[in-house]
């Protein structure tokens, strides 16, 4: 469930929460090496993507620059498309794009999903019922006919800026979800008591107390949101309804499709996207479970 | 709160879920700066090359708008929007197949859908579950690593690049399965009958694929925390067969959070179904959807996504009902 995929963070979280001290060298062992893989792919894939980019002879959305359908060369490494792109230089921009977009909306959604999940699972009563009704009803909606009628309505009149305020507006439920849960059982904790019978109001209680404790988890939840925002935007540009002419992951194969890659005997065109997307969802999808562990076996030692 | 508590709940839930979905469906259109009517006289003038007068034109707005329910002010409009969708399933004529309407449209593409996702979503459940199990139970085995291996490389793969490789791969690389499906309509022979089944088949692998990967890993997870608890290790000392530890006491008690995720996640899975049967061609909501928002056809859109999240949120009810059959906690209190 990858559009989903990836969220679902409830999947991994309750695990690595449950993991006693007992174990702690084992997952060590275990579990560090996807932190590791995670994030190599990751540094290599951002920094080659924001780089490189520099470096590039021409901007590779424009069509027409080359001659089409050129082979691999040492000019061209995947050669070039049916619109004369450079198809090694479109998934350079692609990448850096769909990127760019992911931390963007993984930032609006983790400040979001933070106030609604934590002040919900803080305070509690009438207030934190109303909240969860709204949260379960946008984690019940599926969103992608939303995101087809918006694209429908707006297409082309929108710019790529705009495609990540929808995605944040319907994408941050599953994480204030998340987030309450931890505030719930942290609002039974001695040292929140402590807190309160000592003066404290509840914004100075949620800020100092119970912020620092649930930032692993935000961590992992931001880049769980970075994987959801790529896919979901991509998604959507692979049906044509998001900001086509900005290279992203989807939108390459979008044009790929659209002029029959595959008919015409253009498997890069095709397979190169495919095969960088599945590193990046794989080395964002390493990385979260890697820090989630990580996190875990910190607790442990505590 | 015991069962009625429980079920009371959860209806309230569910009202206030397509009540709201049905509101926003309502609301966006209409706080787009786009009107479809207009665009749609927009696209007649153009056709006619300008030469309608302004009179016929305004005629033509004014019946358009009423068959369209979009006569009154906004909260008149929303009233009778919500007594058309809730009382009559209907969603007016479609702007593309004028005028037929569009829940017939919807009507038939309905079965499609249901028949795909229903099957796939049971059959990915069932066995990623199965798979993530034994992987969780033997979590000291090697094997289980590689089980969970395939769990972390399937899981973050999302939906269109799944579908695009299965394609890829059978229809392509190996020609067994047709590039472009077809499937026929009208009276059902068995030949159509398999037909439809053959051409279903790599679409269902796509959306299986994609289910499956999710399943292994939180069943995986699950298996080996409940693995650990004391009742599961005095069964163990009690005599009790791996088999019988494993099927009774973990997969009976890892279940429940697993069904609770399944009622969480069918949007998702919805969702990847809609991507899977516009890349595949496949004729259910997906396609419509997909067509209609290409060709402009309002009417349709809202349709098809109002059947949308009515279909997600009864789904979700209902397996969130069967809750209470399965944890007998719910049950006793």
């Amino acid at each position: 469930m990858a559009n989903v995929t990836e969220t679902s963070p409830p999947a991994v979280a309750p695990v690595a929460a449950e993991e006693g001290p007992k174990r702690t060298t084992d997952l060590m062992w275990l579990l560090n090496p996807r932190l590791a893989i995670g994030l190599t792919i990751l540094l290599i894939m951002g920094v080659g993507s924001f780089v490189l980019p520099l470096f590039a002879p021409a901007d590779p959305s424009l069509q027409g620059t080359y001659i089409r359908n050129l082979p691999p060369s040492m000019e061209h490494l995947l050669g070039t498309n049916a619109l004369g792109q450079d198809i090694f230089w479109f998934l350079v921009y692609a990448i850096r794009n769909s990127l760019s977009l992911g931390v963007v909306v993984a930032i609006g959604v983790s400040i979001i999903a933070t106030t609604v999940g934590l002040s919900a699972g803080y305070i509690g009563g009438g207030y934190e019922r109303f909240v969860m009704l709204i949260t379960d009803t946008v984690i019940t909606i599926p969103l992608l006919p939303i995101l087809i009628i918006l694209g429908a309505l707006i297409r082309g009149n929108t710019s790529f800026f705009a495609v990540g305020i929808i995605i944040i507006i319907f994408g941050w439920a599953w994480d204030a979800r998340t987030v309450r849960s931890m505030a719930l059982s942290l609002r039974e904790r001695e040292f929140i008591n402590m807190a309160r019978f000592s003066g404290a109001n509840t914004p100075q209680i949620i800020l100092r107390e119970i912020f620092p404790y649930v930032t692993a988890y935000i961590l992992v939840g931001f880049i769980n949101v970075i994987l959801y925002a790529i896919n979901t935007e991509a998604a959507l540009a692979v049906i044509g309804l998001s900001k086509i002419e900005v290279p992203t992951l989807g939108s390459i194969i979008f044009w790929a499709l659209n002029y029959n890659a595959l008919f015409t005997g253009h498997y890069l065109w095709l397979v190169a996207p495919i095969v960088a997307a599945v590193t990046l969802f794989i080395g964002l999808f390493l990385t979260s479970t890697g820090f989630n562990a990580a996190f875990a076996t910190k607790r442990g030692v505590q | 709160m015991g069962v009625a508590g429980f079920i009371a709940k959860r209806i309230a839930l569910y009202f206030a879920v397509l009540f709201i979905a049905l509101s926003i469906t309502f609301l966006l259109p209409r706080l787009m700066p786009v009107n479809p009517v207009d665009t749609y006289i927009g696209e007649l003038q153009s056709r006619a090359s300008s030469t309608l007068d302004p009179e016929g034109i305004a005629e033509l707005r004014e019946n358009l708008e009423s068959l369209y329910g979009l006569k009154g002010s906004l909260f008149e409009q929303y009233i009778s929007y919500l007594d058309r969708v809730i009382f009559h399933f209907d969603f007016g004529p479609s702007f593309t197949y004028f005028p037929h309407p569009v829940s017939d449209m919807l009507a038939n593409a309905i079965p499609w859908t249901m028949g795909l996702l229903l099957t796939a979503t049971i059959i990915a459940w069932l066995l990623g579950n199965a798979v993530g199990l034994v992987a969780g139970y033997f979590y000291k085995k090697r094997a289980a690593t590689i089980l969970e291996f395939v769990g972390i490389l399937l899981y973050p793969i999302p939906y269109y690049i799944l579908a695009i490789t299965v394609l890829m791969l059978f229809a392509y690389i190996f020609p067994i399965f047709p590039l472009s499906a077809t499937f026929p309509v009208g009276e059902m022979t068995l030949q159509k009958a398999w037909m439809i089944f053959y051409n279903s088949l790599l679409p269902g692998l796509a959306l299986v694929l994609a289910g499956f990967g999710w399943n292994i890993l939180s069943m995986k997870a699950l298996a080996i925390a409940t693995s650990e608890e004391p009742y599961v290790t005095f069964a163990r000392l009690k005599g009790t067969s791996d088999m019988t530890r494993m099927v009774r006491y973990v997969f009976r008690n890892a279940l429940l959070p697993q069904v609770t995720a399944l009622a969480l996640s069918l949007g998702l899975i919805f969702n990847g179904a809609l991507l899977t049967e516009i890349i595949f061609s496949y004729p259910g909501i997906g396609l419509i959807m997909r067509q209609a928002a290409s060709g402009g056809d309002y009417n349709v859109l809202y349709g098809a996504i109002a059947v949308s999240i009515f279909a997600v949120a009864t789904a979700a009810l209902v397996i969130d009902l069967t809750y209470p059959l399965l944890d007998p906690r719910i049950r006793h209190r």
